[in-house]
C-alpha cells in the first residue's frame, strides 16, 4: 500500500511541475505495450468534439420534441381550481353585464321590453323550480367571484400565503359562497 | 488539474482498476420469502427522440413493494435495473439536494427522492416529466430556457463599493435572516412547471423559482443594484403574468413559499 503511494504521489508531483512530460505522446511506450497494443490512447466516440453548431442541434431536436401533459394530468387542487374559477365568473359576469346593457340600450330601437316592470312580469310567472335554479345559476359565481376577489387582496397585501391558510380560505370561499347562493336563491 | 487527470488516467486505463460491470445500488428492503407480494403499477411516460413520429405513450411497470425502497426513486432504479434498462430520468443525490428527478408523480411535481410510494397498492402510480417542457427522452424535461431564464435576472452579488474593512461584506443577523426561505431553492424547477401561468408565458414570464431567486438578491442588504433589479422586472410580462394562483406554494418539494416572494416582488415594485 505504502509503496503504492509514494508511486502515485512521485508521478503527481512530475505531474505538476512538469506537464509536459505526462502527456501520452511524449511518454515513451515500454515494448510490452507495443506488443500488446496498448501504446495507441483510445478515444471513446462520445467525447470526441461536435463541429456542429449546438443550438442548431437543440433547435433540430426541439422540432420533433413533444411537450409534457400539463392541465389534464396535474392533481385538481383547491389552489389552482379556485383560481381558473375565478377567472371564468369574471368573464361571465362581465360579459352577461355587458350584454345585457347593450341589449338594453338597442332595445327600444328593436321594439324589445326589457323595462324592469316586464322583466319582473315574465319571472313572476316562472315555475317556483325555474325560479330557485335561475336565482342560484346568477347567484353564485356574483358570491364566489366576490368572496375569492376578497382572498386575492389579502394576498396582494402579502397575507394569508402560506400552504395550510391557503387550503383553508379556499375551502372557506367555496363554503361561504355556496351558503350565500342558496340563501339568495331562496329570497 | 489536466496534468492530474492524465495521472488517473494511467491507472483508469487498466482494466483491472475498473470493474466491468457497474452495480448501482439501490435501497431495497430484505423480506421473508413467506410474505405475500405487494404488487403496484407504476405507469410512466414514454417518449423515445429515435422514433419521434410515434406518439408518447404510457407504459406499465409491476413491482413487489415489498421488495423495492420506500421512495418513488427507488421503484424508478429498480425498473430501470430489473424491468426495462431503456426507461431514462435524471437523478443524482437520492436525498433532495441536487433537484435533478424532479417530475409530476400522481399529478404533482415532486422530487422522486422525496415522495414516498403511495402504500396503496390497488391504484396505479403515474408519472410523467415536468408539465408542459419539451421532452427530452421519457422523463428527462429540456430545462434550457428556465436556465437561460436564471441566467438573465443576473443570480449574484453586484456591487460597486468595497467593503469598509476591505475583507469580506458583511451582514447584520436580521438581514441575513430576510434570505432564510429563499437561499434554500434547489431550481428543480417544480414550482415554475407547476405553475398555469408559466405553462401559457414561459417566453416571456419569469416564472416561480427564478422570480423567487429575483427576490433573493432584492432582499440582500449586501447587494447595490436594487433598484437596475427592479427596473428589469418593471414590465407586464416578466412578473405580472403572476396571478396567484400558487400551485408554486404547494408543491415546492424544499417548502419554501415562491407565492409570498413574488407578492414581495410586487409590494417592492409598487412601492
Amino acid at each position: 500500500m505504502f509503496s503504492q503511494k509514494v508511486a502515485q504521489q512521485s508521478l503527481r508531483r512530475l505531474a505538476v511541475q512538469q506537464p509536459a512530460a505526462m502527456r501520452w505522446s511524449m511518454m515513451r511506450a515500454s515494448p510490452v505495450a507495443v506488443a500488446l497494443g496498448k501504446n495507441v490512447q483510445t478515444r471513446p466516440v462520445t467525447s470526441s468534439p461536435n463541429t456542429e453548431d449546438p443550438t442548431q442541434i437543440l433547435a433540430k431536436q426541439r422540432l420533433n420534441r413533444p411537450v409534457a401533459p400539463h392541465l389534464a394530468i396535474y392533481k385538481p387542487q383547491i389552489g389552482w381550481v379556485a383560481s381558473s374559477l375565478h377567472r371564468i365568473t369574471g368573464v361571465a359576469l362581465s360579459g352577461s353585464l355587458y350584454l345585457w346593457a347593450t341589449a338594453y340600450l338597442v332595445s327600444p330601437a328593436l321594439g324589445w321590453h326589457l323595462e324592469s316592470a316586464s322583466m319582473v312580469a315574465a319571472f313572476g310567472a316562472l315555475p317556483l323550480v325555474a325560479k330557485v335554479l335561475l336565482k342560484a345559476t346568477m347567484a353564485l359565481p356574483f358570491t364566489f367571484h366576490c368572496m375569492n376577489g376578497v382572498r386575492h387582496l389579502m394576498w396582494d397585501l402579502g397575507r394569508g400565503l402560506t400552504n395550510p391558510t391557503i387550503i383553508k380560505s379556499g375551502w372557506t370561499v367555496v363554503g361561504l359562497s355556496v351558503a350565500s347562493a342558496l340563501t339568495l336563491a331562496f329570497i | 488539474m489536466a496534468s492530474l487527470r492524465t495521472t488517473s488516467r494511467l491507472f483508469a486505463a487498466r482494466p483491472m482498476f475498473r470493474p466491468a460491470t457497474f452495480a448501482r445500488s439501490y435501497a431495497t428492503v430484505d423480506t421473508n420469502s413467506s410474505e405475500q407480494p405487494k404488487m403496484k403499477t407504476f405507469k410512466i411516460y414514454r417518449w423515445n427522440p429515435d422514433q419521434p413520429s410515434e406518439k408518447p405513450q404510457m407504459q406499465s411497470y409491476d413491482l413487489d413493494l415489498n421488495k423495492t425502497g420506500p421512495m418513488m426513486l427507488d421503484a424508478l432504479i429498480r425498473i430501470k435495473n430489473e424491468l426495462d434498462p431503456t426507461l431514462t430520468f435524471r437523478r443524482s443525490c437520492r436525498e433532495g439536494i441536487c433537484g435533478s428527478c424532479a417530475m409530476n408523480i400522481d399529478g404533482v411535481n415532486t422530487l422522486a427522492c422525496l415522495c414516498r410510494i403511495p402504500t396503496e397498492t390497488s391504484q396505479e402510480s403515474r408519472i410523467y416529466p415536468l408539465p408542459h417542457t419539451y421532452v427530452v427522452k421519457d422523463l428527462v424535461p429540456d430545462l434550457t430556457h428556465f436556465y437561460k431564464q436564471y441566467k438573465s435576472i443576473k443570480p449574484y452579488l453586484q456591487r460597486d463599493t468595497p467593503s469598509p474593512d476591505g475583507l469580506e461584506y458583511r451582514q447584520s443577523p436580521e438581514d441575513r435572516k430576510k434570505l432564510d426561505g429563499l437561499y434554500e431553492c434547489i431550481l428543480c424547477a417544480c414550482c415554475s412547471t407547476s405553475c398555469p401561468s408559466y405553462w401559457w408565458n414561459s417566453e416571456e414570464y419569469l416564472g416561480p423559482a427564478i422570480l423567487l431567486q429575483s427576490y433573493r438578491w432584492l432582499a440582500d442588504s449586501r447587494d447595490e443594484k436594487t433598484a437596475e433589479r427592479k427596473q428589469a422586472l418593471d414590465n407586464s410580462m416578466s412578473v405580472y403574468r403572476c396571478h396567484t394562483i400558487l400551485n408554486c406554494t404547494r408543491t415546492c418539494p424544499k417548502g419554501l413559499n415562491p407565492g409570498r416572494a413574488i407578492a414581495e416582488v410586487k409590494k417592492m415594485l409598487a412601492t
